[in-house]
């Protein structure tokens, strides 16, 4: 069963785009990118599937519950991070956390208890005191106690120190290998390559490229390092450049005219490689140029 | 009843603060009465020669020589104004604060349908109106019993009830009103309430537009009028109730449909 499916799902905010037509399956147990900057639909995504927005039109499934008519049952087996953090001013953290709980109708303290032991989260304290990071551990717990069979985690690591990273995603591989799926939203590349098997990217409220994340690695743009004098002028598919002693390049276009060209010069050394996400992610949203 | 119980954490500092300032005046009205008391034939002559606005204040149908005469008008400004702000408050905001202040997203990604939430908010509305109004009315009653004097259950039970009933109405309205804005209320709370008792005033000062009596929820605790026919209208309870009704109504039409940002 596709733990998230959506079909053709499109929100607009009045004239504003939000998203379009997007189509994404997300399989049951599997961790899932979702890549993508800032104002490209991540969150309106996500909004949408937890029932925060309603769709303009299209349909969607989580955990095989329609989005709309089911939205309490899907809430019931999911568990959120937000990008930011707020909770109501004046509470302590345990209660905050008691209060998630009893939202949910279950008493977590047990989870909650080894939950705050790993991420070093001090329940005593007000949640106004709080720096961001430590506001992002309590959501953390909030969003985990409950142990859902769905983890949507938008931009999950804003605000947490390396180590307190490490801790985070060796919690979350423990779930999925639990069974619980991850549905990890992320401008952070590095944490999709890492972390998940497949993903996708969304730019301007479409979907661009959904595959698993090797694949979408193993696209045609490949990362060219050259030392010595070539002359490049002419030559399409040329992005991120980056030009010094060694030229450094990411490289889409006909590869024989690249060869060519290095043949004209005069190269001391060159080094061809698998461009990483990072640049695979710059790669796609080079296409149509405004983004790059 | 996990956010009734969360609402009613969240709104005690202002519940106590509110209960403490009204019980204080209220208090201190009754206190003040047997030094009026001795000055009354005075007062009276003063309030009841003052034209339009001995009227608006309905000061012409009261004796303030009297402990219910004289309550009913203290009750009017302090009771009539400051309970409608608390109740006109304590609704306008308890929707719209969720988005204001953010917190919309971590209650509305929990499992608790839409419908439960605003069932639980206007609970815990009303069960602080409730009890603000049981409070001040107990506070009244043992201020009478201090001073010595007879209490006047019936006068004093129908002025209440009245009171309560207009704050219910107002926070029906607010209620409705906060769920569809999603910033700062309070002036919307306070300008509601305001409107309402100026309206009443207006329609007392002059008879063209006694009609407002019939719209704002101030027509049926005009205190002299309740003091005086020992009734309260049941036209204008209906009407008012059917008001508040609407306005609830209205936010579990609106905000069980709202994109929440």
């Amino acid at each position: 069963m596709e733990a998230i499916k959506t079909t053709e799902l499109t929100k607009y905010y009045g004239k504003a785009r939000g998203i379009i037509g997007l189509n994404l399956c997300v399989e049951e147990g599997e961790c899932f990118g979702f890549i993508g900057p800032n104002g490209a639909g991540k969150s309106t995504t996500i909004r949408t599937l937890l029932g925060l927005i309603s769709p303009s039109s299209g349909t969607a499934s989580v955990l095989g519950k329609d989005i709309v008519a089911e939205k309490t049952a899907i809430l019931k087996e999911t568990g959120y991070l937000p990008s930011e953090a707020v909770f109501y001013a004046g509470m302590k953290v345990k209660d905050i956390l008691k209060l998630s709980a009893d939202l949910r109708g279950m008493d977590c303290s047990r989870e909650a208890d080894i939950l705050c032991q790993r991420l070093q989260l001090d329940t005593s304290r007000k949640v106004d005191e709080l720096s961001f990071g430590n506001r992002k551990k309590v959501a953390i717990v909030c969003a985990l106690q409950s142990k859902p069979s769905l983890l949507i985690l938008d931009e999950p690591t804003g605000g947490l120190d390396p180590l307190m990273q490490r801790e985070f995603f060796e919690i979350i591989r423990e779930r999925n290998s639990r069974g619980a799926t991850v549905f990890l939203s992320s401008h952070i590349l590095t944490e999709v390559q890492h972390n998940c098997c497949r993903a996708a990217v969304i730019r301007e409220g479409r979907i661009i490229a959904c595959d698993s994340v090797d694949a979408l690695g193993n696209s045609n743009a490949k990362r060219i390092s050259v030392t010595g004098q070539v002359d490049l002028g002419g030559l399409e598919g040329i992005r991120d450049l980056k030009e010094g002693s060694t030229t450094s390049f990411l490289f889409s276009g006909d590869m024989n005219l690249l060869l060519n060209k290095l043949a004209q010069g005069n190269v001391s050394d060159l080094s061809v490689s698998e461009p990483d996400l990072e640049e695979i992610f710059l790669h796609y949203y080079g296409k149509g140029g405004d983004e790059s | 009843m996990t956010i009734a119980r969360h609402e009613l954490r969240l709104g005690r500092k202002s519940f106590l603060i509110w209960l403490c300032s009204l019980s204080l005046l209220l208090g201190i009205c009754i206190f003040l009465f047997p030094e009026m008391k001795k000055e009354m034939d005075t007062i009276s002559e003063m309030f009841s020669s003052m034209g339009a606005f001995t009227a608006a204040f309905g000061m012409d149908k009261l004796n303030f020589g009297t402990l219910v005469g004289y309550y009913a008008i203290e009750c009017g400004n302090v009771l009539g104004l400051g309970g409608a702000f608390f109740a006109s408050l304590c609704a306008v905001s308890i929707l719209s604060k969720e988005e204001k202040e953010r917190t919309a997203e971590f209650l509305l990604t929990h499992p608790v349908g839409r419908f439960r939430i605003i069932t639980e908010k206007i609970l815990a509305v009303l069960i602080q109106v409730i009890l603000m109004n049981a409070a001040v009315f107990l506070v009244s009653i043992g201020s009478m019993a201090a001073i010595g004097e007879s209490i006047p259950w019936k006068e004093m039970i129908l002025l209440h009830l009245a009171y309560l009933l207009m704050q219910i109405e107002l926070a029906g309205i607010c209620f409705g009103v906060s769920a569809f804005i999603r910033r700062s209320s309070l002036g919307i709370g306070l300008g509601i309430a305001i409107l309402m008792y100026f309206l009443n005033i207006m329609a007392n000062i002059t008879d063209s537009v006694s009609f407002l009596k019939y719209i704002t929820p101030f027509g049926y605790c005009d205190s002299s009028a309740v003091v005086s026919d020992l009734s309260l209208d049941a036209v204008k309870i209906c009407i008012g109730m059917a008001i508040g009704l609407v306005g609830v109504c209205a936010a579990y039409i609106e905000y069980g449909r709202k994109d929440i940002h």
